[in-house]
């Protein structure tokens, strides 16, 4: 190219299209700014949106489905068991609750909001909500507790699981009392057992 | 103005500390609007809405701004040059604000009536360089010293051009005196200088393309001598932080800010002057008189500073070797060439 030609052109071009950016900027100038005033004007979130979790504890079987699903452990559960005349009711899909969920604690600030615990539960109880806008100042606050007994309850949900269970555990020593007896009766009439056999014997005992 | 305050209280101290502290007051008050202008419009070309919380549309935020920086911790590094880096936000701001002396304010206000007010005003502004270069070693730190290298070349670089066009002008209206200068553009718009001023018709045919090209030489030039974008590479906050102005906080830091602020309307009221007559009424003898004009010289230097705004948010910033190319091989060419031609015109 021309040397002469090219340098003319370089200006020509450099002017036209400093005022073709110019035009531009000038366009956007009286074009509606796409900001959104955040707190006072809030978007639509989408239908789907993952945010806080929740639990419908009226539901809860305390299957510890969500807990185990949960990549990040955020979810904290213990159950006792019911004593069989304690009636705890029915989930509203139906399904007969046999455990107390003394403890459902979720660290939501751990929560990476994946979803994963809501598909395994098969009450349907754990979900996520909309709701966003719940920042703390102290970050144990962002453990929610979710269990809705209170400690009175637990106590005597405890003692009688506790008795519950010296009950199993007596009756099956009673059993394995009588499974042994039997088996010495049986063992009278061979000639007597090994040493061995007998300490083991008396180390369950 | 002056012989105004001299019947009031006489021809004292305090009558030419008033006249020099109006100038003062009005950069305070015009960088707050400029820089809420600026943000405005920055915000508006990028489809944003900038301040919207302080004040109907965020108007009062210019105002927090500015105590926010008077709070703030002045640091100053340990390896500074202590003397130099404290004088240094003074020496700049004083180089832009001296500039303001020589400005025709209105038709009867100017701080000084120099003979060589123009002449004045193209030296004394050389101070900011000064003022930068020190800034820029003072502070002990690479970007810096590279910010006010960068600078100092520029400016040095772009005060070619700029001087050859204000030349142009100074040709045409005979003077150097800006209130002269401004006084001659009077009688309406077709008597401003960008129009050729007051020389016969057939003149003016041939001198108004030479003039414009003489104001866009100007106007360019006098964008990099204010450092601002497409210019803005001695700042240039991607590459060096904040140049020159890295190291600074707090009130200093405000202090260049100012500067950078009064030097953007300093050259673009010289341009108003130099091109857009001025303080005169572009309605012949329609809305004249000492306010009058003083509005008019505002809202003229104003518009030419919101123009520079606009060319900011719409333009990238120039690589260092196509910002010597613009100054050395064509604004200053092209300057020469104009002021050779109005100087065949006016001999003819």
């Amino acid at each position: 190219m021309n040397p002469v030609a090219e340098y003319f052109g370089n200006i020509y071009r450099g002017i036209k299209t400093a005022m073709i950016g110019m035009q531009i900027t000038f366009k956007h100038l009286f074009t509606r700014a796409v900001t959104i005033q955040y707190p006072t004007v809030k978007m639509k979130l989408p239908e789907r949106a993952r945010n806080r979790l929740y639990v419908n504890m009226d539901d809860c079987i305390g299957c510890d489905q969500c807990a185990m699903a949960c990549p990040v452990d955020c979810i904290d559960i213990e159950t006792i068991k019911s004593a069989p005349e304690d009636n705890l009711g029915m989930t509203s899909t139906g399904q007969k609750k046999r455990l107390h969920v003394p403890v459902f604690d979720i660290d939501i600030a751990k929560c990476c909001y994946c979803g994963l615990c809501v598909y395994p539960c098969p009450t349907e109880c754990i979900k996520m909500t909309d709701v966003y806008e719940f920042s703390e100042f102290d970050r144990h606050n962002l453990i929610y507790s979710f269990s809705t007994m209170t400690p009175a309850e637990i106590e005597t949900a405890k003692v009688k699981a506790k008795k519950m269970e010296e009950e199993a555990a007596a009756k099956k020593a009673a059993a394995a009392a009588a499974a042994k007896a039997a088996a010495e009766a049986k063992a009278a009439a061979p000639p007597a057992p090994s040493p061995a056999a007998g300490e083991q014997q008396q180390k369950t005992e | 103005m002056e012989q105004f305050l001299k019947t009031l209280i006489g021809d004292t101290l305090l009558n030419h500390v008033i006249i020099a502290a109006l100038p003062l007051v009005f950069i305070l008050l015009y960088a707050l609007v400029a820089i809420y202008v600026e943000m405005k419009m920055a915000a508006h070309m990028q489809d944003r809405l900038a301040y919207m919380r302080t004040g109907w549309h965020g108007v009062l935020q210019p105002i927090a701004d500015m105590l926010k920086l008077l709070q703030k911790e002045d640091t100053i590094p340990a390896a500074a040059d202590r003397i130099f880096f404290i004088l240094a936000p003074y020496i700049v701001f004083v180089g832009s604000y001296a500039a303001f002396a020589a400005l025709p304010f209105g038709s009867s206000f100017i701080g000084s009536n120099l003979n060589i007010g123009i002449f004045y005003i193209v030296a004394i502004s050389s101070l900011v360089v000064v003022g930068i270069m020190m800034a820029g070693w003072s502070s002990n730190n690479k970007w810096s010293l590279f910010g006010a290298l960068r600078a100092a070349a520029q400016i040095i670089s772009y005060e070619i051009p700029s001087a050859f066009a204000i030349l142009g002008v100074v040709m045409i209206a005979g003077t150097m005196n800006l209130q002269e200068l401004s006084a001659a553009q009077t009688g309406g718009i077709q008597h401003w200088m960008i129009f050729g001023g007051t020389l016969s018709l057939m003149k003016k045919l041939i001198v108004i393309p030479v003039m414009l090209v003489l104001f866009v030489v100007y106007y360019v030039s006098s964008m990099a001598e204010v450092n601002r974008t497409p210019f803005d590479i001695p700042e240039a906050e991607s590459e060096l932080v904040q140049g020159y102005m890295t190291e600074y906080s707090g009130m200093k830091f405000a202090i260049f800010y100012l500067a950078e602020y009064a030097n953007l309307f300093a050259v673009s009221a010289i341009a108003t002057v130099l091109f857009f007559g001025g303080w005169a009424s572009p309605f012949a003898s329609a809305m004249t008189g000492p306010l009058w004009s003083t509005f008019w010289f505002v809202a003229k230097g104003m518009l030419l500073v919101c123009v520079n705004i606009w060319l900011r948010w719409t333009l990238p910033r120039l690589r260092v070797d196509q910002l010597m190319y613009v100054s050395w091989k064509v604004l200053t060419p092209f300057a020469f060439a104009c002021v050779l031609a109005l100087g065949l015109i006016l001999v003819w």
